[in-house]
């Protein structure tokens, strides 16, 4: 195990989020900052409780997994995309690492730089709105998986980008309509039957769902379909990485 | 001398159905300079990718240092640096910063005075917390050369490494290149410039159309292929070789009034004094006499034409 190198292309992908640390850290802390104004404070206000739960804390747990989705995957694409598009690349396949040591590091610093978005979130929630945490450790596991399942699958579709418009298009039209519609910003018992069946199907419906429990104790889904489901999510992207790696499909020729 | 490098039987088809490399074998000498000359898609890139790990070969196989560069792709990678022809750098990352990565990559531990050494070596010192976009081109590629080092490789790959660069970076980088050789690194470069390969290599390899041609020691190949030719200026111009001298298989150019003559310089008779008998018998008069060995481009053009 070359530990150096996981080490190396750790401390680089951090070095570039702090280098870019406006970019990284302060326009999702800014965007959260606008839907509790938004949500939380103005239209907040005249909703009523959900489960007990006042609507400004009852959306802390899903806006806090829409940045950490969007950014797991915006960080880990874009780690392994950029050494491809300068060519840069050509260091990793000479080096003397293997497939799961590049994977450790480069999803290690992405999931790092989520999580620490997500944390940074919660506390700027504070300020907007008052809300408890049930089950504190619950509450960081089920922030760490997801983190590192999702930079998973951002590191993916890095690797399968051509351009930078695929790179931009899998977040874009996909995470943020999922985040969306997967109770975000409601209980997807306000829903009627059919579409609550739809939403079903959506798999960060079971994020969302985990995470507010650990908030609040309470939740659409069982917290250990939850858990399974993060579970299978993350295995399939682990697989997916192997099976790509394994094959050289879009790495080597 | 030991092989460092060993290719067997190595041949690669791109997935278009491209036959890049075709049973390619190899052996490269531990301290040496060869150099791979070929015209562009020769497979040349393609041979370097294949030893350095970014190119899967079709069938065969490469030993560095006695390990097989994909069962045993650790140790092998270690032995080897690599310069890209394409600068590919990070762009707002900072030179030292650069090389400490580098390093990283291949599992040492940083070493402040061996890095301080190679920037030194490259005059890249007082660059050192430059980002690499502010550098100039020149620089750029001593950087990538200074990455490629900085883990200590026993053999060094430089593809095409003066590529578009001007004459006097060209001199500067076969500097570079002599110096390494001093310090008892291999090197291994591919160019399409003849005359780099003559000024710096001690082996010659050519490679056309995924073959390998020949393998040779530069001095030997030039001696082996290489003629003379003398220019005869003359006084008046001719109409006509003389039939009398029809057995030297003169060129004659008009133009410049000029009689060329070919020979083995190496032959132990060059012709050279019957020439000059039969030609004052003709009553030609000469005006100059100039001699001339041919290039390992001549060689090099002679080679590609002949296998074509």
């Amino acid at each position: 195990m070359n530990f150096q190198a996981v080490k190396s292309i750790y401390a680089f992908e951090m070095a570039r989020f702090f280098r870019t640390l406006s970019q990284s850290l302060v326009s999702p802390v800014l965007s959260t900052s606008l839907y509790f104004i938004v949500f939380g404070a103005a239209i907040g206000s005249r909703i009523d409780e959900i489960g007990g739960v006042s609507y400004g804390a009852f959306i802390v747990p899903g806006l806090i997994m829409l940045s950490v989705l969007t950014q797991s995957i915006s960080n880990a694409s874009f780690g392994i995309y950029f050494p491809k598009f300068l060519g840069s690349i050509y260091e990793l396949h000479t080096a003397p690492v293997s497939y799961f040591e590049i994977v450790l590091g480069y999803v290690g610093a992405a999931a790092t730089k989520s999580a620490l978005i997500g944390l940074i979130i919660l506390a700027t929630a504070e300020f907007f709105v008052d809300f408890e945490i049930l089950h504190p450790f619950a509450m960081l596991a089920f922030l760490a998986l997801t983190c590192i399942s999702f930079s998973l699958f951002g590191f993916i579709i890095g690797i399968w980008s051509k351009n930078f418009e695929q790179l931009q298009m899998v977040p874009l039209l996909v995470i943020t309509p999922l985040v969306f519609l997967g109770g975000s910003f409601y209980s997807i018992s306000m829903l009627p039957p059919f579409w609550q069946t739809v939403t079903l199907f959506n798999p960060v419906l079971y994020l969302i769902s985990g995470f507010r429990w650990a908030f609040y104790g309470m939740s659409d889904i069982n917290v250990g379909v939850s858990l399974g489901m993060i579970a299978v999510f993350m295995f399939i992207c682990l697989g997916i990485i192997g099976w790509t790696f394994k094959t050289g499909y879009k790495i080597r020729t | 001398m030991s092989s460092i490098v060993s290719i067997q039987s190595l041949s690669k088809q791109y997935d278009g159905g491209f036959q890049a490399l075709k049973n390619v074998d190899l052996e490269i000498r531990e301290g040496e300079i060869l150099a791979l000359l070929g015209p562009n898609g020769a497979g040349k890139t393609t041979l370097i990718s294949i030893i350095c790990g970014l190119v899967n070969a079709s069938s065969g196989s490469v030993r560095v240092g006695g390990f097989d560069v994909v069962d045993d792709y650790r140790k092998a990678r270690s032995l080897i640096g690599l310069v890209p022809q394409e600068i590919s750098l990070e762009p707002f990352q900072k030179v030292y910063d650069a090389l400490r990565f580098t390093r990283g990559l291949f599992g040492k531990r940083h070493d402040p005075a061996l890095l301080q050494n190679i920037l030194e070596k490259l005059s890249l010192w007082d660059k050192k917390d430059a980002k690499t976009m502010e550098l100039s081109g020149g620089m750029k590629r001593r950087v990538l050369i200074a990455k490629a080092l900085c883990h200590e490789p026993r053999v060094l790959f430089l593809d095409e490494p003066t590529a578009g660069v001007d004459v006097e970076l060209r001199k500067e980088m076969w500097e570079v290149v002599r110096q390494l050789k001093e310090d008892g690194v291999t090197i291994i470069l591919t160019t399409h410039y003849i005359d780099e390969a003559e000024a710096i290599a001690d082996r010659v390899g050519v490679i056309r159309g995924g073959e390998l041609l020949l393998v040779e020691e530069k001095n030997a190949l030039m001696r082996r292929m290489g003629g003379r030719q003398m220019r005869i200026e003359l006084m008046e111009p001719l109409d006509a070789i003389p039939e009398a001298l029809a057995k030297y298989d003169l060129d004659y150019s008009a133009e410049d009034r000029t009689l060329v003559y070919s020979y083995e310089a190496n032959g132990e008779r060059t012709g050279i004094s019957s020439l000059f008998a039969d030609m004052s018998k003709a009553g030609i008069v000469l005006r100059d006499v100039e001699t001339r060995e041919s290039s390992l481009e001549d060689i090099f053009v002679g080679l590609v034409e002949d296998k074509s």
